[in-house]
């Protein structure tokens, strides 16, 4: 009986160094988020600006706040946070830690149709067009992925069938570009697809956030499931996993989080890879844990890239995709080779 | 608890692996499943498991059938032990283990003592403890099996299904191993076991299952089922038995009238 003390003492120790780690990941981003709200390219003074919002005064540092600097910020905290805790459950279903949240061409197809937008013109016409075109071409993707792979599919089934969505939407972006009536029309279109946090409105945020919250929610309750499936699928299925529906919810809010993502950002790519795989060793390597361990790191990183970029002297300023890829790249080939000297 | 398949038969293409079978577990005995490589021992075990569905026939579990039972309620009666040593992530000992009580789960909280009590007590069985701080990389070929079955028992289910669970084990820790299924079995749960070691099966057995051709061969007593007829007809060997301290022990031997040549002398002919 001592014995069994003694066990509970441990895994108590261990829970709690687990709540640190989470308390710690949110102090950090939270900090990220005020320095990142104070950093910009006009002089601002981030005290005076928020009291001049929360007493209501017009002012101009009031404007910068809610309307260039607050959106950015929140975007950058939401994109990251869902980048990180997808990748994380990506890896986890497909038990493979070179999966990313684009594995199953959700954000290729919401990249396709925000594109689309811009090639029918209709992004100019109203404000909302192109991330309702965005999360339009994410669900268009995901019904695909079901209709081709169907609700029994296995995971090579499914990495297929992401595969083929993904070069398919890839196709139709290059046609759009081949086909655009000008050279304007395909340098917004460019820019637009490397993946940016500025010059969004604070409606965009109101507008994914639900959506993503209806994403993280479907991902945070198979936590326990992802844990079962490190067994392989026979033995979770003989667990009492329900692995259609935990399929179902995983790819589901996938979609939600990242196909909102790319809607209002473009592609942000690797902190969906990168983040989960540093990030597992820390939760002793457990899938469930890692949901929403990765989403906090997710959304430490792209807040820290974000002000990198406003700190780099270089005009004009970087898209953040073009970052992340930079620095995510060499980080993949250490992972390749890491993994090939486990093998 | 019973685990009962009636006129069970399964199909891959236009192959017929098992026909026209019936078969019954109880609690509180050990079975052995035996046969050649490719006689169905471990689609059987699925089928009884509820992993897979039989193209024919039924698989019932104390009289009710899995839908009626539910996933949740059958997952803690019944703990199945996959071939292999199958871990995706390299989580520790303990926190493997503990996924045993997965069929127990609350929303929103961890284990209760009665969790880590079961845990425990897999743990110590298969001789774990150890290293339960370790990782699975850390761990050996044959310490993975041990800690994969101190998962399956930590279901504590009333029924436990197990897919060669002493393949890849030492001598030492086959013979633990078999020990401690039998006492499962004396505690009163259901023991199913596919195994290829004929006199360890012999040994430790109540009941043996014998599959080869597509059905049951012979099914009983150890030694009424591992007769030199059958085993000559099951897996074209001979036997050489014996006996040690009154337990009767057997051993596969090559027949005389079959002569295998080496891949070299096959060459050499050939040339």
């Amino acid at each position: 009986m001592t014995q069994v003390a003694a066990l509970g003492a441990v895994e108590r120790e261990r829970s709690s160094s687990h709540r640190l780690l989470v308390a710690g990941l949110s102090i950090l981003a939270i900090l990220l988020l005020i320095a990142s709200l104070s950093i910009g390219y006009a002089p601002f003074d981030l005290k005076q600006a928020a009291l001049d919002v929360l007493a209501g005064r017009h002012t101009l540092a009031a404007l910068v706040l809610v309307e260039l600097r607050l959106p950015r910020v929140l975007l950058g905290g939401l994109v990251g946070f869902s980048l990180g805790m997808t990748g994380a459950a990506m890896q986890g279903l497909m038990r493979n830690p070179l999966a990313e949240p684009g594995i199953i061409g959700v954000s290729g197809s919401a990249a396709l149709g925000a594109v689309l937008t811009f090639y029918f013109g209709l992004a100019g016409a109203f404000s909302f067009a192109l991330p309702l075109g965005g999360i339009a071409g994410a669900f268009g993707a995901t019904l695909l992925l079901f209709v081709l792979a169907g609700r029994r599919a296995g995971i090579m089934t499914l990495i297929l069938a992401g595969v083929a969505i993904n070069s398919f939407a890839a196709a139709l972006t290059a046609l759009a570009l081949n086909l655009a009536a000008n050279p304007f029309a395909v340098t917004e279109i460019v820019f637009w697809l490397m993946g940016s946090f500025s010059d969004r409105s604070l409606p965009y945020v109101w507008l994914v956030l639900p959506l993503m919250a209806v994403g993280w929610g479907l991902i945070g309750i198979s936590g326990a499931a992802l844990d079962a499936l490190t067994l392989g699928e026979e033995t979770a299925t003989s667990l009492g996993v329900n692995l259609p529906r935990l399929r179902l919810q995983l790819i589901a809010g996938t979609a939600f989080a990242v196909g909102s993502a790319v809607a209002v950002t473009g592609s942000i790519g690797f902190v969906g890879l990168v983040v989960p795989h540093i990030l597992r060793p820390l939760v002793a390597h457990r899938p469930g844990r890692l949901l929403l361990v990765s989403g906090l790191g997710g959304a430490v990183l792209t807040l820290a890239a974000d002000i990198g970029i406003r700190l780099l002297p270089v005009q004009p300023e970087l898209k953040l995709g073009v970052v992340t890829a930079i620095i995510g790249a060499p980080f993949l080939f250490s992972l390749i080779f890491r993994l090939r000297r486990e093998e | 608890m019973e685990i009962e398949g009636k006129d069970l038969a399964v199909r891959f293409g236009r192959v017929t692996l098992l026909r026209q079978m019936n078969m019954a577990i109880r609690t509180g005995e050990m079975v052995g499943l035996i046969g050649p490589n490719g006689s169905g021992k471990t689609t059987l075990l699925r089928i009884l498991a509820n992993l897979r569905s039989p193209d024919e026939g039924t698989v019932s579990y104390a009289g009710r059938s899995a839908a009626e039972i539910g996933a949740r309620r059958l997952s803690q009666q019944i703990a199945y032990l996959a071939q292999g040593a199958d871990v995706h992530w390299p989580m520790r000992v303990e926190t493997l283990v503990g996924l045993g009580r997965f069929p127990y789960r609350r929303p929103m909280q961890g284990w209760n003592s009665c969790d880590r009590a079961a845990v425990e007590r897999a743990m110590v069985a298969c001789d774990v403890m150890a290293f339960r701080d370790r990782t699975m990389r850390e761990v050996s070929g044959g310490e993975r099996l041990r800690v994969l079955l101190a998962r399956a028992l930590a279901v504590e289910a009333e029924m436990l299904l197990a897919d060669e669970p002493i393949a890849a084990l030492d001598p030492l820790h086959q013979l633990q191993v078999m020990e401690l299924l039998r006492c499962t079995a004396r505690e009163g749960r259901g023991v199913v076991v596919v195994l290829h070691d004929l006199a360890l099966a012999a040994r430790y057995c109540d009941r043996l299952v014998l599959l080869a051709g597509g059905g049951i061969l012979a099914e009983g007593k150890p030694s009424d089922v591992l007769t030199d007829a059958h085993i000559a007809k099951a897996y074209g060997v001979d036997v050489v038995r014996g006996q040690k301290d009154g337990v009767p022990y057997l051993l596969a031997w090559l027949p005389t009238a079959t002569r295998i040549s080496s891949p070299v002398s096959a060459m050499e002919r050939a040339g």
